[in-house]
Protein backbone atom coordinates (compact mmCIF):
# COMPACT_ATOMS: atom_id res chain seq x y z
CA UNK A 1 0.00 0.00 0.00
CA UNK A 2 1.26 3.16 -0.75
CA UNK A 3 0.83 6.30 1.23
CA UNK A 4 -1.49 8.18 -1.26
CA UNK A 5 -3.61 5.65 -0.47
CA UNK A 6 -3.66 5.10 3.54
CA UNK A 7 -5.68 8.40 5.20
CA UNK A 8 -7.41 10.58 2.63
CA UNK A 9 -9.37 8.34 1.21
CA UNK A 10 -10.09 5.27 3.26
CA UNK A 11 -13.23 4.31 1.75
CA UNK A 12 -12.77 4.87 -1.59
CA UNK A 13 -9.42 2.70 -1.07
CA UNK A 14 -11.50 -0.40 -0.70
CA UNK A 15 -11.99 -1.96 -4.62
CA UNK A 16 -16.09 -1.78 -4.23
CA UNK A 17 -18.02 -4.77 -2.67
CA UNK A 18 -18.24 -7.60 -4.88
CA UNK A 19 -22.03 -8.05 -5.71
CA UNK A 20 -21.61 -10.97 -8.32
CA UNK A 21 -20.38 -13.68 -5.69
CA UNK A 22 -22.17 -14.95 -3.43
CA UNK A 23 -20.26 -16.54 0.29
CA UNK A 24 -22.26 -19.98 1.37
CA UNK A 25 -21.49 -20.89 5.07
CA UNK A 26 -22.49 -23.96 6.33
CA UNK A 27 -23.37 -22.74 10.12
CA UNK A 28 -23.59 -25.08 12.71
CA UNK A 29 -22.71 -24.21 16.77
CA UNK A 30 -20.06 -21.44 15.93
CA UNK A 31 -21.53 -19.01 18.12
CA UNK A 32 -18.15 -17.51 19.16
CA UNK A 33 -16.83 -17.02 15.97
CA UNK A 34 -19.30 -16.62 13.13
CA UNK A 35 -19.50 -13.01 13.51
CA UNK A 36 -15.82 -12.07 12.75
CA UNK A 37 -15.99 -14.41 10.02
CA UNK A 38 -19.20 -12.86 8.61
CA UNK A 39 -17.91 -9.22 8.93
CA UNK A 40 -14.85 -9.62 7.88
CA UNK A 41 -16.17 -11.02 4.55
CA UNK A 42 -18.93 -8.32 4.56
CA UNK A 43 -16.09 -5.79 4.13
CA UNK A 44 -15.56 -7.70 0.10
CA UNK A 45 -18.32 -9.13 -0.34
CA UNK A 46 -22.11 -8.05 -0.59
CA UNK A 47 -23.98 -11.70 -0.34
CA UNK A 48 -22.85 -14.15 2.33
CA UNK A 49 -25.38 -16.33 3.33
CA UNK A 50 -25.24 -18.66 6.23
CA UNK A 51 -27.09 -21.71 6.46
CA UNK A 52 -28.04 -22.06 10.52
CA UNK A 53 -27.80 -26.23 10.58
CA UNK A 54 -29.99 -26.29 14.39
CA UNK A 55 -27.52 -24.30 16.38
CA UNK A 56 -28.40 -24.62 19.79
CA UNK A 57 -26.16 -21.67 20.67
CA UNK A 58 -27.18 -18.65 18.64
CA UNK A 59 -25.04 -18.97 16.04
CA UNK A 60 -27.92 -17.98 13.57
CA UNK A 61 -28.52 -14.13 15.82
CA UNK A 62 -24.67 -13.75 15.43
CA UNK A 63 -24.55 -14.22 12.28
CA UNK A 64 -27.41 -12.38 11.44
CA UNK A 65 -26.65 -9.50 13.42
CA UNK A 66 -23.11 -9.83 11.84
CA UNK A 67 -25.54 -8.53 8.47
CA UNK A 68 -25.20 -11.91 7.11
CA UNK A 69 -28.67 -13.59 5.28
CA UNK A 70 -29.52 -16.64 7.59
CA UNK A 71 -31.29 -19.48 6.12
CA UNK A 72 -32.47 -21.96 9.21
CA UNK A 73 -32.65 -25.58 9.17
CA UNK A 74 -35.67 -26.68 11.24
CA UNK A 75 -33.69 -29.47 12.46
CA UNK A 76 -29.82 -30.31 12.45
CA UNK A 77 -29.34 -32.08 8.54
CA UNK A 78 -25.51 -31.89 8.77
CA UNK A 79 -22.68 -29.56 7.34
CA UNK A 80 -23.49 -31.14 3.59
CA UNK A 81 -27.41 -30.39 3.85
CA UNK A 82 -26.26 -27.17 4.81
CA UNK A 83 -23.79 -26.53 2.09
CA UNK A 84 -26.78 -28.00 -0.17
CA UNK A 85 -29.30 -25.08 1.10
CA UNK A 86 -27.09 -22.93 0.84
CA UNK A 87 -26.06 -23.51 -2.77
CA UNK A 88 -29.27 -24.02 -3.88
CA UNK A 89 -29.97 -20.85 -2.46
CA UNK A 90 -27.80 -18.58 -4.07
CA UNK A 91 -27.62 -20.13 -7.68
CA UNK A 92 -31.50 -18.74 -7.42
CA UNK A 93 -30.35 -15.25 -6.89
CA UNK A 94 -30.42 -12.87 -9.66
CA UNK A 95 -27.03 -11.68 -11.16
CA UNK A 96 -25.02 -14.48 -8.95
CA UNK A 97 -22.21 -15.10 -11.25
CA UNK A 98 -19.50 -17.01 -8.83
CA UNK A 99 -20.23 -18.91 -5.43
CA UNK A 100 -17.23 -19.48 -2.47
CA UNK A 101 -17.81 -22.08 -0.33
CA UNK A 102 -16.22 -20.91 3.44
CA UNK A 103 -16.00 -22.91 6.82
CA UNK A 104 -17.77 -21.00 9.59
CA UNK A 105 -15.27 -21.52 12.17
CA UNK A 106 -12.61 -19.25 11.11
CA UNK A 107 -9.43 -21.05 9.52
CA UNK A 108 -9.58 -19.54 6.14
CA UNK A 109 -8.37 -16.45 4.99
CA UNK A 110 -10.23 -14.13 2.56
CA UNK A 111 -6.92 -13.25 1.17
CA UNK A 112 -7.06 -16.78 -0.37
CA UNK A 113 -11.01 -16.52 -1.15
CA UNK A 114 -10.04 -13.09 -3.56
CA UNK A 115 -7.03 -14.64 -5.21
CA UNK A 116 -8.93 -18.01 -6.23
CA UNK A 117 -11.96 -15.98 -7.61
CA UNK A 118 -9.74 -13.91 -9.71
CA UNK A 119 -7.78 -17.11 -10.98
CA UNK A 120 -11.43 -18.20 -11.74
CA UNK A 121 -12.07 -15.10 -13.68
CA UNK A 122 -8.72 -15.08 -15.29
CA UNK A 123 -8.12 -18.34 -16.41
CA UNK A 124 -12.21 -18.62 -16.91
CA UNK A 125 -12.15 -21.56 -14.33
CA UNK A 126 -15.59 -22.51 -13.44
CA UNK A 127 -14.06 -24.45 -10.25
CA UNK A 128 -11.14 -23.87 -7.96
CA UNK A 129 -10.49 -26.05 -5.05
CA UNK A 130 -8.55 -24.66 -2.53
CA UNK A 131 -5.52 -26.79 -1.60
CA UNK A 132 -3.51 -26.27 1.75
CA UNK A 133 -0.60 -28.57 0.61
CA UNK A 134 0.69 -26.08 -2.11
CA UNK A 135 2.93 -24.41 -0.26
CA UNK A 136 4.42 -24.55 3.11
CA UNK A 137 1.78 -22.07 5.16
CA UNK A 138 0.36 -24.29 6.43
CA UNK A 139 1.36 -26.90 8.96
CA UNK A 140 -1.41 -29.52 9.98
CA UNK A 141 0.67 -31.57 12.06
CA UNK A 142 1.86 -35.23 11.41
CA UNK A 143 -1.41 -37.29 12.33
CA UNK A 144 -4.02 -34.79 10.22
CA UNK A 145 -1.70 -34.72 7.55
CA UNK A 146 -1.53 -38.91 7.44
CA UNK A 147 -5.66 -38.13 7.59
CA UNK A 148 -6.08 -35.62 4.93
CA UNK A 149 -3.54 -37.34 2.85
CA UNK A 150 -5.56 -40.40 2.95
CA UNK A 151 -9.01 -38.81 2.26
CA UNK A 152 -7.16 -37.39 -0.67
CA UNK A 153 -6.14 -40.62 -2.23
CA UNK A 154 -9.39 -42.19 -1.79
CA UNK A 155 -10.91 -38.83 -3.18
CA UNK A 156 -8.80 -39.26 -6.11
CA UNK A 157 -8.92 -43.17 -6.63
CA UNK A 158 -12.96 -42.43 -6.73
CA UNK A 159 -13.37 -39.33 -8.77
CA UNK A 160 -10.67 -38.94 -10.97
CA UNK A 161 -8.91 -35.39 -10.45
CA UNK A 162 -5.98 -35.50 -9.55
CA UNK A 163 -6.15 -33.06 -6.02
CA UNK A 164 -3.40 -32.66 -3.64
CA UNK A 165 -6.40 -31.79 -0.63
CA UNK A 166 -9.17 -33.09 0.26
CA UNK A 167 -11.89 -32.32 2.53
CA UNK A 168 -10.83 -28.41 2.33
CA UNK A 169 -13.84 -26.14 2.49
CA UNK A 170 -12.48 -23.28 0.61
CA UNK A 171 -13.81 -23.47 -3.04
CA UNK A 172 -14.86 -21.10 -5.78
CA UNK A 173 -17.33 -22.49 -7.93
CA UNK A 174 -18.95 -20.78 -10.97
CA UNK A 175 -22.77 -20.53 -11.04
CA UNK A 176 -23.25 -22.93 -13.74
CA UNK A 177 -20.72 -25.20 -12.01
CA UNK A 178 -22.64 -25.00 -8.65
CA UNK A 179 -26.11 -25.23 -10.36
CA UNK A 180 -25.37 -28.94 -11.24
CA UNK A 181 -24.35 -30.09 -7.43
CA UNK A 182 -27.03 -31.47 -6.28
CA UNK A 183 -25.70 -33.38 -2.40
CA UNK A 184 -26.56 -36.46 -1.07
CA UNK A 185 -24.26 -36.83 1.47
CA UNK A 186 -25.78 -35.26 4.33
CA UNK A 187 -22.55 -35.60 6.71
CA UNK A 188 -18.83 -35.42 5.69
CA UNK A 189 -18.47 -37.64 3.39
CA UNK A 190 -20.37 -34.02 1.20
CA UNK A 191 -16.50 -33.26 0.55
CA UNK A 192 -15.73 -36.06 -1.88
CA UNK A 193 -18.96 -36.10 -3.37
CA UNK A 194 -18.75 -32.48 -4.14
CA UNK A 195 -15.24 -33.37 -5.36
CA UNK A 196 -17.01 -36.22 -7.86
CA UNK A 197 -19.66 -34.48 -8.87
CA UNK A 198 -17.98 -31.29 -10.03
CA UNK A 199 -15.61 -33.60 -11.74
CA UNK A 200 -18.35 -35.36 -13.93
CA UNK A 201 -19.31 -31.71 -15.08
CA UNK A 202 -16.04 -31.84 -16.82
CA UNK A 203 -15.77 -27.80 -16.76
CA UNK A 204 -12.40 -26.73 -16.42
CA UNK A 205 -11.05 -26.26 -13.10
CA UNK A 206 -8.07 -25.99 -11.29
CA UNK A 207 -6.58 -25.41 -7.34
CA UNK A 208 -5.11 -22.91 -5.22
CA UNK A 209 -2.98 -22.81 -2.44
CA UNK A 210 -4.92 -21.42 0.57
CA UNK A 211 -3.15 -21.47 4.32
CA UNK A 212 -5.94 -23.15 6.96
CA UNK A 213 -5.08 -20.95 10.45
CA UNK A 214 -5.19 -24.12 13.20
CA UNK A 215 -6.63 -22.07 15.82
CA UNK A 216 -6.91 -24.06 19.15
CA UNK A 217 -10.41 -23.46 18.49
CA UNK A 218 -10.62 -25.39 15.44
CA UNK A 219 -8.24 -27.75 16.26
CA UNK A 220 -10.86 -28.88 19.05
CA UNK A 221 -13.55 -29.09 16.50
CA UNK A 222 -11.31 -30.78 13.66
CA UNK A 223 -12.26 -34.73 11.88
CA UNK A 224 -10.95 -37.40 14.41
CA UNK A 225 -9.02 -40.26 12.37
CA UNK A 226 -12.55 -42.53 13.49
CA UNK A 227 -14.44 -40.32 11.55
CA UNK A 228 -12.34 -40.77 8.26
CA UNK A 229 -14.20 -44.32 9.04
CA UNK A 230 -17.44 -42.98 8.62
CA UNK A 231 -16.71 -41.08 5.91
CA UNK A 232 -15.47 -43.77 3.70
CA UNK A 233 -18.44 -45.84 4.88
CA UNK A 234 -20.91 -43.49 3.63
CA UNK A 235 -18.95 -43.29 0.21
CA UNK A 236 -18.89 -46.58 -0.35
CA UNK A 237 -22.37 -47.55 0.50
CA UNK A 238 -25.02 -46.36 -1.63
CA UNK B 1 -18.92 -78.87 2.07
CA UNK B 2 -21.52 -77.37 0.52
CA UNK B 3 -22.86 -75.53 3.26
CA UNK B 4 -19.79 -73.41 3.46
CA UNK B 5 -20.01 -72.45 -0.62
CA UNK B 6 -23.76 -71.50 0.22
CA UNK B 7 -23.09 -69.26 2.90
CA UNK B 8 -20.05 -67.63 1.50
CA UNK B 9 -22.31 -66.54 -1.69
CA UNK B 10 -24.80 -65.47 1.09
CA UNK B 11 -22.44 -63.57 2.77
CA UNK B 12 -21.36 -61.70 -0.35
CA UNK B 13 -24.91 -61.05 -1.95
CA UNK B 14 -25.47 -59.39 1.32
CA UNK B 15 -22.17 -57.18 1.15
CA UNK B 16 -22.65 -56.41 -2.72
CA UNK B 17 -26.30 -55.22 -1.63
CA UNK B 18 -25.41 -53.43 0.76
CA UNK B 19 -22.60 -51.57 -1.30
CA UNK B 20 -24.44 -51.07 -4.80
CA UNK B 21 -28.15 -52.09 -5.45
CA UNK B 22 -30.68 -48.94 -4.74
CA UNK B 23 -33.83 -50.14 -2.98
CA UNK B 24 -36.35 -51.25 -5.70
CA UNK B 25 -39.88 -52.24 -6.01
CA UNK B 26 -38.40 -56.30 -7.61
CA UNK B 27 -35.98 -56.15 -4.13
CA UNK B 28 -39.44 -55.88 -1.95
CA UNK B 29 -41.04 -58.64 -4.17
CA UNK B 30 -37.71 -60.88 -3.49
CA UNK B 31 -37.85 -59.79 0.33
CA UNK B 32 -41.44 -60.94 0.55
CA UNK B 33 -41.50 -63.75 -0.98
CA UNK B 34 -38.41 -64.84 1.36
CA UNK B 35 -40.77 -64.07 4.04
CA UNK B 36 -43.59 -66.21 2.60
CA UNK B 37 -41.09 -69.12 1.76
CA UNK B 38 -40.01 -69.14 5.67
CA UNK B 39 -43.00 -69.39 6.60
CA UNK B 40 -44.56 -72.55 4.63
CA UNK B 41 -40.52 -73.84 5.65
CA UNK B 42 -41.65 -72.98 8.92
CA UNK B 43 -44.65 -75.10 9.58
CA UNK B 44 -42.97 -78.07 7.22
CA UNK B 45 -40.28 -78.18 9.69
CA UNK B 46 -42.35 -78.08 12.55
CA UNK B 47 -44.42 -80.84 11.14
CA UNK B 48 -41.56 -83.10 10.78
CA UNK B 49 -38.38 -82.58 12.71
CA UNK B 50 -36.83 -85.11 11.30
CA UNK B 51 -36.58 -83.32 8.03
CA UNK B 52 -34.33 -79.94 8.93
CA UNK B 53 -31.60 -82.72 10.06
CA UNK B 54 -32.23 -84.70 6.78
CA UNK B 55 -31.57 -81.36 4.85
CA UNK B 56 -28.61 -80.51 7.24
CA UNK B 57 -26.93 -83.70 6.52
CA UNK B 58 -27.39 -82.82 2.56
CA UNK B 59 -25.36 -80.10 2.53
CA UNK B 60 -22.75 -81.16 4.97
CA UNK B 61 -23.69 -79.98 8.29
CA UNK B 62 -24.09 -82.48 11.02
CA UNK B 63 -27.32 -81.06 13.21
CA UNK B 64 -30.71 -79.37 12.03
CA UNK B 65 -30.51 -76.75 14.83
CA UNK B 66 -26.48 -75.99 13.24
CA UNK B 67 -28.30 -75.39 10.20
CA UNK B 68 -30.90 -73.21 11.49
CA UNK B 69 -28.77 -71.20 13.26
CA UNK B 70 -26.67 -70.53 9.83
CA UNK B 71 -30.04 -69.66 8.75
CA UNK B 72 -30.78 -67.61 11.02
CA UNK B 73 -27.71 -65.76 10.91
CA UNK B 74 -28.10 -64.52 7.53
CA UNK B 75 -31.80 -63.65 7.39
CA UNK B 76 -30.33 -61.01 10.21
CA UNK B 77 -27.46 -59.53 7.78
CA UNK B 78 -30.30 -59.62 5.57
CA UNK B 79 -32.33 -57.49 7.84
CA UNK B 80 -29.96 -55.18 9.50
CA UNK B 81 -29.05 -54.09 5.44
CA UNK B 82 -32.61 -53.84 4.18
CA UNK B 83 -33.02 -51.76 7.37
CA UNK B 84 -30.13 -49.78 7.27
CA UNK B 85 -31.08 -48.84 3.38
CA UNK B 86 -34.52 -47.66 4.36
CA UNK B 87 -33.39 -45.77 6.90
CA UNK B 88 -30.86 -43.90 5.03
CA UNK B 89 -33.67 -43.47 1.90
CA UNK B 90 -35.99 -42.44 4.93
CA UNK B 91 -33.28 -39.52 6.11
CA UNK B 92 -32.59 -38.03 2.34
CA UNK B 93 -36.41 -37.64 2.21
CA UNK B 94 -35.69 -35.76 5.06
CA UNK B 95 -33.59 -33.69 4.11
CA UNK B 96 -35.23 -32.90 0.67
CA UNK B 97 -38.04 -31.79 3.16
CA UNK B 98 -36.30 -29.86 5.56
CA UNK B 99 -34.48 -28.30 2.70
CA UNK B 100 -37.72 -27.00 0.50
CA UNK B 101 -39.03 -25.44 4.03
CA UNK B 102 -36.22 -23.43 4.46
CA UNK B 103 -35.85 -22.30 0.44
CA UNK B 104 -39.59 -21.71 0.72
CA UNK B 105 -39.26 -19.56 4.16
CA UNK B 106 -36.41 -17.65 2.97
CA UNK B 107 -38.12 -16.90 -0.45
CA UNK B 108 -40.73 -15.38 1.10
CA UNK B 109 -38.90 -13.45 3.65
CA UNK B 110 -37.19 -11.97 0.52
CA UNK B 111 -40.02 -11.23 -1.15
CA UNK B 112 -41.42 -9.17 1.69
CA UNK B 113 -37.99 -7.45 2.20
CA UNK B 114 -38.64 -6.47 -1.09
CA UNK B 115 -41.87 -5.09 -0.92
CA UNK B 116 -41.28 -3.48 1.97
CA UNK B 117 -38.50 -1.86 0.10
CA UNK B 118 -40.63 -0.70 -2.91
CA UNK B 119 -43.93 -0.79 -1.30
CA UNK B 120 -45.22 0.65 -5.23
CA UNK B 121 -45.01 -2.80 -6.14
Amino acid sequence: MDAMHTESSCEAAAPGLDYSTWIVIPLYNEASVIAGVVSELLGQFANVVCVDDGSTDGSAQAALDAGARVLTHPLNLGQGAALQTAISYAVAQPGCEHIITFDADGQHRIIDALHMLERAREEKLDIVFGSRFLDDRTNPGILKRIVLKTAVGVTNLTTGLKLTDAHNGLRVLSAEAASRINLQQDRMAHATEIVLQLGRTRLPWGESPVEVLYTDYSKAKGQSLLNSINILFDLVVN
Amino acid sequence: MLIQIILIVALLAIAFYLIRATPSARHLAVRRMLVFLAVIGGVVVILSPGLLTSVANAVGIGRGTDLLLYGFIVAFLLYVVTDFKRSTQLSRANTQLARKLTLAEAHLQDEISRRGANPDD
